[in-house]
């Protein structure tokens, strides 16, 4: 059982806990929709995720949240400030990282920071005790004085989500955060981010087409074609979808059969050795299939659980694989931001 | 789930109030942000300092001390010598090529990513601009103070007075023409190098100007093309400060120069708006 069902669902759905508002949001490029009438609402202090393939409108409403592309309708409230009439107030409670580098490469980390600083009015005389605390918190210190060029993919996106945070954002916007990046710094990431939510408070939204990572979220969107196709936990989503598969291995296929059908009342598919069950919640179900198996004397060699997973919800609501369409396209991304290290 | 009926905001009133215009505008903060930028990428690649001195060994030296022979003091319309006469359009010609070449910068911001940055800051747009333009007519007053060192080398000795209104001339010139030089920049979807700006905007420019020789006798759609031109104004104002001559008023000069940094800051400012 993974971690995440352990965790309590999110905060109540009030309004005034809502940090982003999105109502009937739509944006067009010419005959092309890319967001087509979508409302919801990121909470005060949870990790809010946006899932879906590439072209989605991931990353289209994203622009529209940070001010940066202007909708063709709908509206957008973050912290109660309008992004159409009051952009600057909506700016500042926003703390961006975008799925390109946008560093300048040509300066130190302590350089960029100090930039940041200055177009977001940190007070001046904070500005040292910050840049050094989020260059600390994201394992920077030791490198601060070097030039960004010279920095691998990992440091990057940790000093870039550093400098978002320098203004201390109400919200965090994390567009693709680990795309490109090695398992290790990945999951480095997501520890930053977990801790920054508990010790800052830190509101986070983020996008992801990675699926194991939108299990990280307290809430999933799941967006297609423009359109949010359903939102949830990811524990709701997935009792969306269906049950669990458990594979058992045993020589005495005949009296498992039986056992399962009399006690539990499941039809397992038998292929050779292997009896093939559908469970609802599989980590229930163990415990209780071996005590039966103990006490009806049936000898069980292997047992294989395979959990739900979000690709088997977003497969079940599209009936297209999230997978397929991502590979070449990471390839090219990667491509540009290799190329933006020169 | 209960959401509360949201009713629209009200839209903000429209201020078309110029003065309330340029306060909400105009952050010396930011202005400075984006300049010290720009001047610490400059110091790092301060090779670029050297185009100050080629460019004055090219033009003054040699190819201006090779034609002064053959180029009489009449037809340049004053008792000088040709390098002389050249002397302030080879300081132009440094502050456009530093000018533009400083603009230019924003084509890689925006192609590195850099660009969102800077326009996702609460920052207001109009001070984005500024501090660019100043960002690198600081740079180009740089190389063109080098070149101005080269005066005593063909007999050209400027009074200090006239030094520091040559400078203030100078700033202004190249203020003009880096923003110019974004307004280009932020109209180019690609970027094709800095060769390019160079072929079809600063050697045209400089040739239009009367740098090099008098557009008096110059064809008639020469002369045309020479009116829009606003290194021409910049390099006759300069002429009127170390030389004591020009083919307009020194007053006129400055005043197109001017309304043409007005003109081209506004003409960037929607470029740095909302997509």
């Amino acid at each position: 059982m993974s971690l995440h069902e352990l965790k309590p669902s999110t905060a109540p759905a009030d309004a005034a806990s809502a940090i982003v508002q999105v109502e009937k949001l739509t944006r067009r490029f010419g005959d092309f929709t890319a967001v087509n009438d979508i409302s919801f609402e990121v909470h005060s202090h949870e990790i809010f995720g946006f899932l879906g393939p590439n072209g989605a409108g991931k990353s289209t409403t994203i622009k529209m949240i940070c001010t940066l592309l202007a909708p063709t309708a709908g509206r957008i409230l973050v912290d109660g400030h309008d992004v159409s009439h009051d952009a600057d107030a909506v700016r500042a409670a926003i703390g961006i990282v975008f799925q390109d580098n946008t560093l300048d490469s040509g300066l130190t980390a302590q350089e960029n920071m100090e930039f940041h600083c200055i177009m977001y009015h940190v007070p001046r005389a904070e500005r040292a005790r910050r840049i050094r605390d989020m260059l600390h918190l994201m394992d920077l210190t030791e490198v601060k004085d070097r030039i960004v060029k010279t920095f691998s993919g990992g440091m990057r996106r940790r000093l870039e989500i550093a400098r978002g945070l320098l203004h201390e954002p109400r919200l965090l916007i994390l567009d693709e955060p680990t795309v490109g990046l090695d398992p290790q710094t990945r999951s480095y990431i997501w520890q930053y981010v977990r801790q920054l939510r508990e010790q800052h408070n830190t509101t986070v939204f983020m996008t992801t087409h990675y699926m194991d990572e939108a299990e990280h979220c307290d809430r999933i969107a799941i967006i297609d074609r423009g359109e949010i196709i359903a939102l949830d936990t990811p524990t709701a989503l997935k009792r969306l979808v269906s049950e669990d598969q458990v594979e058992i291995t045993t020589q005495d296929t005949e009296h498992a059969r039986r056992m399962l059908e009399t006690t539990f009342d499941i039809k397992p598919t038998i292929h050779n050795n292997l009896l093939t069950l559908r469970v609802h919640e599989a980590n229930r179900f163990v415990p209780q299939l071996f005590n039966e198996a103990a006490r009806q004397g049936v000898n069980i060699e292997a047992l294989q659980v395979r959990q739900v997973s979000l690709e088997d919800v977003f497969i079940q609501l599209t009936g297209r694989n999230i997978r397929e369409e991502e590979g070449a396209k990471d390839e090219q991304r990667l491509n540009q931001r290799r190329r933006g290290r020169m | 789930m209960t959401t509360q009926p949201v009713t629209p905001a009200p839209p903000k009133q429209l201020s078309i109030n110029p003065v309330r215009f340029m306060l909400r505008e105009i952050a010396l903060e930011t202005i400075y942000g984006i300049w010290l930028r720009d001047l610490k990428k400059f110091w790092r690649e301060r090779s670029r300092l050297w185009g100050g001195v080629a460019r004055p060994v090219l033009w003054l030296l040699i190819l201006g001390t090779s034609l002064r022979p053959a180029i009489s003091r009449e037809a340049l319309g004053g008792d000088i010598d040709y390098t002389q006469y050249i002397f302030p359009g080879v300081v132009g010609l440094t502050l456009v090529f530093a000018a533009l070449q400083s603009a230019t910068s924003i084509i890689w911001d925006r192609e590195f990513g850099f660009l969102k940055e800077v326009l996702a800051a609460p920052v207001p747009r109009l001070s984005i601009i500024i501090g660019k333009a100043l960002g690198g007519a600081t740079q180009a007053m740089l190389q063109g103070i080098i070149t101005l060192l080269f005066a005593p080398l063909i007999g050209l000795w400027i009074p200090l007075p006239q030094i520091i209104g040559l400078l203030a001339v100078m700033f202004l010139v190249a203020y003009a023409l880096t923003a110019l030089g974004v307004v280009i920049a932020s109209r180019m979807t690609s970027f094709e190098g800095f060769g390019t700006i160079s072929n079809f905007v600063v050697m045209p420019m400089y040739f239009l100007s009367g740098a090099i020789y008098p557009l008096n006798n110059a064809p008639h759609w020469i002369q045309a093309l020479a009116v829009v031109n606003p290194l021409g104004y910049g390099v006759d104002a300069m002429r009127h400060v170390t030389l004591g001559l020009g083919a307009y008023s020194f007053a006129f000069d400055i005043g197109f120069l001017l309304c043409f940094s007005v003109l081209m800051t506004a003409l960037a400012y929607p470029f740095f708006g909302r997509e």
